[in-house]
């Protein structure tokens, strides 16, 4: 007979901790559940999602669409007529399945939304487990996939901040160089996404994690140190991001709607 | 002298209950020092284990107000004496009396794991050469005191007891210091995936958070891992790239 039968079973929520454990795992149901509403509610608008040389990131690339940035030009016929049109829900699914599929907020949302523990040392709610190893969840062995096109992403976002830093002048009609608050925001979004995509444990391991003799290949050990020095930290990006780009999105949305000004500092 | 109220578990694995016993604490005492004052005060039989109340041998493991930890490394001013102080064994194994467990399926996991095996010596007269940043990296895992902390708080094993399917944080750690190891040339990550069970790691980091070594088991040793198992058992664009990558010159000695 092993401990646990011994000192008698712990249901849903039992432990004998006396801290508020629960703070952490109700903090991120909190925080994610109200990044996935707005996001899902942003993504549908399919308005005010530009402002001048910005564009919101949830809309980054804008493969077809009706504004200036858009790529391929307006939305396609082929579009099925039954589901929603957006720019957003071509792109969403892949920084959404890059998060989804990250180690940290596995980890993160078994225990907020699964209780899956619900805390360390902390009652469950279910007998059955079956973890990453069968199917549904050994799907989140993908995540590489996720994270080639996260770094994709991070190129086309990086040069939207470059055209955010080119404004018309409705007078003249002529491009100027300038630095707004939203070039500002964008540009912040991007770093702080950088600083997630490229501190993921995937790229740690693809870089040089995969190799025992990292002493021979220089450049891969350089390039090993730096995402391990990013990964370090990898929960704080994950977060700081994840408010980042929600808000770089809200303040474009904010401005197109003219209910904020955005200040040019130059 | 301030007093605490120790809620300790007594019995064996026919049953038993929590026993409540008051007893003087001074200034800079850990747990350890409280249970065995009770011990030689009140309850001579009462079974714990312990060696050398410095943290270093992993033998005082037990549940401390319901955290897996070293009862010599806790300190008793880091402890709300307000209310009883509740110690128990660790949940994820096998009593045997009070607060000691067996432990020993640990070891017969071990023994199931593909043992170090060297390349060929890198020098005529038998010996290697390794380059420090190789060995950096598996540095750490060193640290380990065989404590199983991380496995009483893994909830695969705690909860689910799935010891027969998963070896746990610990043995995890041991995996990828042999892994990682830049003389060793065997592979694990198909034993890993089916014999050895990472898969049903699900990333919680809770032992991280209990190891009293200050390992970084999740990140550092079960993410590689698993990420190793990715390039040999779910990554078909890995493979596809090393089935037409051009066969390299063996390696130089580091």
């Amino acid at each position: 007979m092993d401990g646990a039968n011994v000192l008698g079973e712990r249901n849903f929520g039992r432990t004998a901790r006396r801290d508020a454990w629960w703070v952490q795992p109700l903090a991120v149901f909190g925080v994610l559940s109200a990044f996935v509403v707005y996001a899902t509610w942003a993504a549908l608008q399919t308005s005010y999602y530009t402002f001048g040389p910005y564009l919101s990131p949830f809309y980054s690339p804008e493969l077809f669409g009706d504004s200036a940035h858009a790529w391929f030009g307006p939305k396609p016929g082929w579009w099925p007529g039954w589901l929603p049109w957006s720019p957003a829900l071509l792109i969403l699914w892949a920084p959404g399945g890059f998060r989804l599929t990250c180690y940290y907020y596995r980890g993160a949302y078994y225990k907020a939304f699964w209780a899956d523990p619900p805390s360390c040392a902390v009652g469950e709610p279910r007998r059955s487990y079956w973890g990453e190893a069968s199917l549904p969840l050994v799907i989140q062995n993908a995540h590489r996939y996720f994270l080639y096109l996260a770094l994709l992403f991070l190129c086309v976002l990086s040069y939207d901040v470059w055209k955010a830093l080119w404004f018309v002048d409705p007078a003249s009609g002529e491009t100027h160089f300038g630095i707004g608050v939203g070039t500002l925001v964008l540009a912040t979004n991007v770093m702080l996404l950088g600083s997630y995509t490229l501190g993921c444990h995937s790229l740690r391991h693809l870089v040089g994690g995969r190799i025992d003799r990292l002493s021979q290949a220089p450049a891969r050990l350089r390039a090993y140190r730096c995402a391990s020095c990013l990964n370090r930290r990898h929960m704080s990006w994950a977060w700081a991001s994840l408010v980042a780009v929600a808000f770089a999105d809200l303040y474009v949305r904010l401005c197109a709607m003219g209910i904020w000004s955005d200040w040019r500092l130059f | 002298m301030p007093t605490a109220t120790f809620r300790i578990w007594r019995g064996d694995i026919t049953g038993g209950k929590f026993c409540d016993y008051r007893t003087d604490v001074a200034e800079g005492m850990v747990v350890l020092d409280a249970i065995h004052r009770v011990q030689a005060e009140q309850v001579p039989d009462l079974a714990v284990r312990w060696n050398c109340k410095a943290g270093k041998c992993g033998s005082c493991s037990a549940e401390v107000n319901g955290m897996p930890r070293l009862m010599c490394m806790t300190r008793m001013n880091q402890l709300p004496i307000d209310a009883p102080i509740t110690v128990e064994p660790m949940r994820a194994f096998p009593l045997i009396k009070d607060l000691v467990t067996d432990v020993s399926s640990n070891y017969r996991a071990k023994q199931r794991i593909t043992p170090f095996k060297p390349r060929p010596p890198d020098a005529a007269d038998g010996t290697w050469r390794m380059a420090q940043e190789d060995v950096d990296r598996i540095q750490e895992f060193r640290k380990c005191i065989e404590c199983f902390l991380c496995q009483d708080v893994c909830h695969v094993l705690r909860e689910h007891r799935l010891h027969e399917q998963f070896i746990g944080p610990r043995l995890l750690v041991h995996v990828a210091a042999l892994e990682m190891h830049p003389l060793d040339i065997e592979s694990r990550a198909e034993e890993l995936r089916t014999v050895h069970g990472v898969g049903y790691c699900n990333i919680t980091k809770c032992c991280t958070k209990v190891c009293p070594e200050s390992i970084t088991i999740t990140d550092n040793a079960i993410i590689p891992l698993k990420e190793r198992v990715v390039d040999e058992c779910y990554d078909p664009l890995t493979k596809l790239f090393r089935i037409f990558r051009p066969a390299r010159a063996p390696e130089a000695p580091g």
